[in-house]
């Protein structure tokens, strides 16, 4: 059997890349992965080009063929199992059927690459510095100390502080942002033509994130290098691509100027996805418009439109022809879509759901209250002058949660979040008891008062026992804790799996059988089988896939309504949480630095610390450029040992020296529930206490300071 | 460019029998056999073992097709009954092994802190024991009995056992969907018999088969010995008449000493070769 896609590259209309030779000219470009059980059709005839200097976001979810389309453009797909077929011109040559070695010979020299994880892209055996030098050894016929002076001075281009020094870590010191940076720094190495990011950010804290996207923007103008940024997230690379291409099922859906695509979506699924995002300026009082279904692989030759079975204008035809990008508009913007022309607004084609969910009134009675909660692991490392250190991965937190309403807690990773979450389910033990359920402390003892506060992991796949049927995972809550008969309990599984929108027949099946999405609806049902007041929700979409986030989303939002449940929703990203929160905490290092209605947070937030996880949520608009906050500089301090002072001072723009550095800010009231904790926030109405030196001070940051800082601090020495 | 330039040709391709199914087919097939032969002793054997069926030092004829021994009891028949003997001490006793191996495992990986250190000190001192003179100690201590043997050997054999499961439930306990039963409000015993125990069960199965392997030479070394059960004459038993018989020493090795030696070469195999086909497909990957 052999599969043929016709070739469109004579239908294409010249981008940007028309006036002369794209630098990557990727042509019916099929992959096919051939495993004993099934073949997978990763990708099904894509035509990309990228010229040279241009910023490519290649965006599309897991299993869209965006990964293994750019793989095989490096060679890096394995043959077999894979099959590869079609053409990839790379500066003039063509690339597919090069040899191994001279694949090498490109791979690295003129194609710089970044991967998602610098920890398993790192040898953890040799410093940092060598691997770089190392990088640009194999490339270039030069000696063992150019090639060192070569790695510091780009460790030092990416802003890495101190880098001389810093190039004879390890990458076990470096911090994830770190190690990304270093990780830059070996792809840039031998000046590549053409960088490509394989999702660079995703493993990265939002603030950690909008450096990284800062720093590539800033080189590549520097260097003059074409990049494709590939990624799941429209909002990450709004800001930096100059061209988007979006995937679904191994095909493009639709290609053009990011300013057209972000503004006049023109495929159903651009739209959809754009819209079912939640963002900071989506209204709150209505359901996300969610796409339906969830991405599925492609087992078989593609007949017909990938997305048809998700997509809300699907028609007869959409099934029976494969649909080629045709021209929309000008400047190179297209649409994969046989009836793009019929396509409404995006407002009309995804709507939102306008009945309006119950309020929940302020009024309503506390469930958990949280008092000075504390929570201290012992240190691994052993620090010389404390044989006995702690890592404070909560240090004296107050909250209240109440019944039906949703408290949001928000922070980069290791400011003690979920730990929290962890603390009310009792998986680790308060220093002292802090956790009360209705005026009865909760310990970590086992038993019935167990019950009421269940918890939905972040990962849907670890967090099921794989060897159990979905039934008995659903009905284990039941069975620990002895409530009603065996025939009860499956009835309940049943209703619960009717309620979380899965078929009956699912009761039967194994946990791999599903897709994400799927399994955090299982994992909602097993939350509710308790009949809990409270749970705890760890990142709970944060593992699945972009266009079903807003599914699980609704279904929380909905479930709560019915049931009158009180949610804690943990996430790293504020956009996350505002659409199902209430009340928002924002926590940074253990402690909680502000507090308050989920609006006032979005519109007025006080902190410094606030203000700067909102500056770094990406905004998928691209309009906006350049307008937004710097990026949060540096990394979160070692939480085993914090700063002085008010733990922020190290990272805050607008830090009073002699104030921040000496004097523990307290958690104020500072108007009616809501708390900050800043010096410079002054009593009712929050003023900024000196609104021009800490407006100056925010705008002049920028991402070159800390490098300013540590040059000055290397003439010290 | 053509269409055919264009196309992905299919290949066929069929799933491999890997080199570890194969020689687990055939240790498969040793191990029927030799349960087969045990069970349907009676009927296999010509004559009864215990009994004197002919002159004493005859060689192998179509009478006796091993000869007969020094008080003219059949050789084959002995061989016959004696696979009951050797395959039941090593599988009772591979069983001993994974009922201590595993309660110590599952209990110390779960509770690694204090409880975990001190069972797998136990667990080093075992095997650090020198392992043949303690068992000819014990056996020659406890008395030549069916039961002692199996005890004994059981007692030697758990701590290898109990390594290989105790880090399997070190990795499971810390599974998400173990915490989430915690979550939940599960006591422990709870994730150890629903969560824990089960995920085990197939790498224990594992290491039982293993441990038979390493049972049954350990009992033809004991009955080689002499510390074997005397009325039950197992592989080694028959070794240990040969040798105390010279038989070792004259032309009757060939009847005498070889065939005993092959099934007991036979049985280790067919449970070793089985027992390696299960880790290709059971351990985890790393």
């Amino acid at each position: 059997m052999t599969i043929t896609y016709p070739d469109s590259t004579s239908d294409r209309t010249g981008g940007a890349g028309s006036v002369r030779a794209p630098l990557l000219d990727i042509s019916n470009l099929a992959v096919r992965f051939e495993t004993p059980d099934r073949d997978v059709w990763a990708v099904n005839g894509i035509d990309l080009e990228v010229g040279a200097g241009e910023v490519l976001a290649l965006v599309g979810e897991s299993g869209s063929g965006k990964s293994v389309s750019m793989l095989s453009v490096m060679g890096l797909v394995p043959t077999p199992p894979a099959v590869v077929s079609g053409s990839i011109r790379f500066d003039g040559q063509e690339l597919s059927g090069l040899s191994k070695r001279e694949f090498s010979a490109i791979r690295g020299g003129d194609i710089g690459m970044v991967f998602q994880d610098p920890m398993s892209s790192l040898n953890p055996v040799h410093p940092v510095g060598k691997q770089i030098a190392e990088a640009f050894r194999l490339h270039r016929d030069t000696n063992r100390k150019e090639a060192m002076k070569r790695a510091v001075d780009l460790l030092d281009r990416v802003g890495i502080p101190n880098a001389q020094r810093r190039a004879r870590d390890y990458p076990h010191e470096f911090s994830g942002g770190m190690r990304q940076r270093a990780m830059i720094a070996m792809a840039l190495v031998c000046d590549p033509k053409l960088l490509i990011a394989d999702e660079p950010t995703t493993a990265l804290d939002v603030t950690v994130q909008r450096q990284i996207v800062s720093l590539v923007e800033e080189l590549k103008d520097e260097l003059g290098m074409a990049v494709v940024w590939i990624t799941h997230d429209l909002g990450v690379v709004a800001e930096l691509a100059d061209r988007v291409v979006v995937m679904y099922g191994g095909r493009v859906m639709e290609t053009g100027d990011s300013t057209d695509v972000y503004a006049a979506a023109s495929h159903p699924y651009t739209a959809g996805l754009l819209r079912s995002i939640p963002s900071l300026d989506t209204p709150t009082d209505a359901q996300l418009p969610e796409i339906p279904g969830t991405p599925a692989p492609i087992l078989e030759q593609l007949v017909g439109c990938p997305f048809h079975a998700r997509c809300p204008m699907t028609e007869g035809d959409c099934t029976g022809s494969l649909p080629d990008l045709e021209p929309v508009g000008g400047s190179g913007h297209a649409s994969a879509c046989l009836h793009v022309s019929s396509m409404g607004s995006a407002e009309d084609l995804w709507p939102m759901d306008v009945t309006e969910l119950t309020e929940s009134g302020s009024t309503s009675e506390t469930v958990v209250t949280i008092s000075d909660l504390k929570v201290h692991f012992p240190s691994r490392r052993k620090s010389r002058k404390n044989r006995h250190s702690y890592v404070r991965a909560v240090d004296g937190v107050d909250l209240e949660i109440k019944h039906g309403q949703t408290l949001g807690v928000v922070g980069e990773s290791g400011c003690g979040k979920s730990t929290l979450g962890r603390a009310l389910v009792g998986l680790v033990e308060p220093v002292a008891p802090a956790i009360q359920l209705r005026g009865e402390p909760l310990d970590t003892s086992r038993g019935l008062h167990r019950q009421k506060i269940q918890m939905i992991f972040q990962d849907p796949f670890s967090s099921m026992n794989p060897g159990m049927r979905v039934a008995d995972i659903i009905s284990e809550p039941m069975r620990i804790h002895g409530i009603g008969s065996a025939e009860d309990r499956l009835d309940t599984s049943l209703k619960l799996l009717a309620q979380v929108g899965l078929p009956d027949d699912a009761a039967t099946r194994h946990p791999h059988e599903f897709s994400g999405g799927q399994r955090q609806r299982i994992a909602i049902a097993r939350a509710l089988a308790a009949d809990p007041e409270v749970i705890v929700c760890d990142e709970p979409v944060s593992a699945l896939d972009v266009s079903v986030q807003a599914q699980i989303i609704n279904l929380l939002r909905e479930t709560q309504d019915e049931r009158g449940i009180a949610l804690i929703f943990i996430a790293h990203d504020l956009a996350v949480v505002r659409h199902i929160s209430d009340e928002i905490a924002v926590m940074y290092l253990g402690q909680v630095v502000e507090r308050a209605k989920r609006d006032l947070i979005y519109d007025d937030p006080l902190h410094p610390y606030t203000k700067a996880l909102l500056a770094a949520v990406p905004d998928p608009d691209p309009s906006g450029r350049g307008a937004l906050a710097p990026p949060l500089v540096g990394d979160l301090p070692d939480p085993a040992d914090p700063p002085a002072g008010c733990r922020f001072n190290t990272r805050c723009p607008v830090a009073v020296p002699g104030l921040c550095d000496v004097e523990v800010p307290q958690l104020r009231e500072i108007e009616s529930r809501r708390w900050v904790s800043c010096h410079l926030v002054d009593g009712p109405g929050g003023q900024v206490s000196e609104p021009q030196a800490g407006s100056e001070a925010w705008s002049s940051v920028s991402l070159s300071e800390p490098k300013q800082q540590n040059n000055e601090r290397e003439e010290d020495e | 460019m053509s269409a055919a330039e264009q196309s992905i040709p299919t290949t066929r391709r069929r799933r491999r029998v890997s080199v570890a199914d194969r020689l687990g087919l055939t240790g498969l097939i040793i191990v029927v056999l030799l349960v087969v032969m045990a069970v349907f002793a009676p009927w296999i054997a010509p004559y009864d073992p215990t009994e004197r069926v002919g002159t004493p030092f005859q060689p192998p004829s179509a009478a006796h097709w091993l000869g007969t021994n020094d008080v003219g009891q059949d050789l084959f028949s002995e061989l016959v009954f004696g696979s009951r003997v050797s395959l039941t001490v090593g599988v009772v006793a591979a069983l001993v092994a994974l009922l201590i191996g595993t309660s110590v495992g599952v209990l110390a990986g779960y509770y690694p802190k204090r409880l975990g250190a001190i069972l797998m000190r136990t667990v080093d001192v075992v095997l650090i024991l020198p392992f043949l003179p303690l068992l000819i100690v014990l056996a020659a201590y406890l008395g030549r009995s069916l039961i002692n043997t199996i005890v004994v050997i059981g007692v030697l054999i758990w701590a290898g056992p109990a390594r290989i499961i105790r880090s399997q439930v070190l990795s499971l306990r810390s599974r998400e969907y173990v915490l989430a039963s915690q979550t939940m409000g599960a006591p422990d015993r709870w994730a150890i018999m629903r969560h824990v125990l089960p995920r085990t069960a197939l790498l224990a199965t594992g290491t039982f088969v293993r441990a038979v392997s390493g049972a049954i030479l350990l009992e033809a070394a004991l009955s080689f010995l002499g510390l074997g059960d005397p009325i039950q004459k197992s592989w080694g038993s028959i070794l240990f008449w040969a040798q105390s018989r010279g038989a070792f020493l004259t032309p009757a090795w060939k009847w005498w000493v070889l065939p005993p030696g092959i099934m007991i070469l036979l049985a280790s195999l067919g449970f070793a070769l089985i027992a390696f086909a299960m880790e290709e497909r059971i351990n985890p990957r790393l």
